[in-house]
């Protein structure tokens, strides 16, 4: 029935986390960083997920759940972080957090 | 079912390179539950319908909906899009693009090195996911309730809005500016607040 085999999975994860570190590296806006890293989380669930397929077991998708959790706490705090931020210095550009360089 | 997972990867390699792309922040999250969505589809044909559920219902529903408010509150608009329209030159992105792409070549062909074996689909549905993270993985509950709780306290106490704290050697820069020293306000509150119950007294 299927045709498609553990490697093509495996090969999309990559895509997209590859994807996902490229928008981290090249933005510069604190937002579109935490979608990135979103991205990459989500590659990561994706090849857990074919991982646990792979051998019927529930296992991947357990890691995924645990992914899905720090995810969303991940995001709570950052986005706290980045509104601090914008209150502060009135930007979202990521050059011009640099007081502890000084 | 093959075809299910090809055009779903496809769906999603295409709508997270238009989210890398946008100058518009919205239209970028937009895409991003387009793919996350497409994410859910991999995860169906894969034989994952509980994480699948999860997918839309806790990435797509809620925490993309967080930023969308986020968005909104901060109220980027068409400055934004011309900011970043400025920052997203060709020089800046093409040199971690490329290696980035190397990378992920090197990559594919070491997946590509091993026997291809076909995936076996059987379905692990939501009752065999609940046994084993209720029995063996007990533990991992626990821990991501800790995060949670972290992580809304964390959220809770960053997101207070405050008036902007300086440090001590900026405060005494800004001050030597012409403002009036706030050291000296301070003292003359204390010594307001020192005389008050002397007099009530």
């Amino acid at each position: 029935m299927t045709s498609f085999n553990t490697n093509t999975v495996l090969i999309v994860a990559a895509i997209l986390f590859v994807l996902g570190l490229i928008g981290v590296l090249t933005r510069r806006n604190i937002i579109f960083l935490l979608l990135s890293a979103e991205i990459m989380l989500n590659a990561a669930g994706i090849a857990f997920v074919a991982a646990g397929a792979k051998w019927q077991q529930p296992d991947g998708q357990v890691m995924f759940l645990m992914i899905l959790a720090m995810a969303a706490a991940e995001v709570s705090v950052g986005l706290a972080l980045v509104l601090q931020i914008f209150h502060q210095h009135k930007t979202l550009d990521v050059d011009n957090l640099n007081e502890l360089s000084d | 079912m093959s075809a299910l997972f090809y055009i779903s990867s496809l769906i999603a390699i295409l709508a997270t390179i238009m989210v890398i792309t946008r100058y518009n922040p919205i239209h970028a999250l937009l895409y991003l539950v387009v793919s996350l969505m497409a994410a859910a589809m991999i995860f169906v044909t894969l034989g994952a319908p509980f994480v699948a559920a999860l997918e839309v219902i806790i990435y797509a529903g809620a925490i993309m909906v967080l930023f969308i408010f986020f968005v909104m509150m901060l109220n980027l608009g068409n400055t934004t899009t011309l900011q970043e329209k400025l920052w997203l030159q060709p020089k800046i992105w093409i040199g971690p693009s490329i290696l980035s792409l190397i990378l992920l070549g090197e990559l594919i062909v070491l997946l590509l090195q091993e026997k291809p074996t076909p995936l076996p689909v059987t379905v692990v549905d939501a009752r065999k996911v609940a046994l084993s993270l209720y029995g063996e993985y007990i533990i991992i509950v626990e821990l991501a309730g800790f995060l949670l709780m972290a992580g809304i306290v964390g959220a809770a106490h960053i997101g207070k809005h405050r008036k902007k704290h300086l440090h001590r050697f900026l405060q005494e820069e800004e001050n030597s500016h012409g403002h009036p020293p706030a050291s000296q306000a301070d003292n003359a509150k204390q010594i307001v607040d020192h005389k008050e119950p002397k007099s009530i007294v």
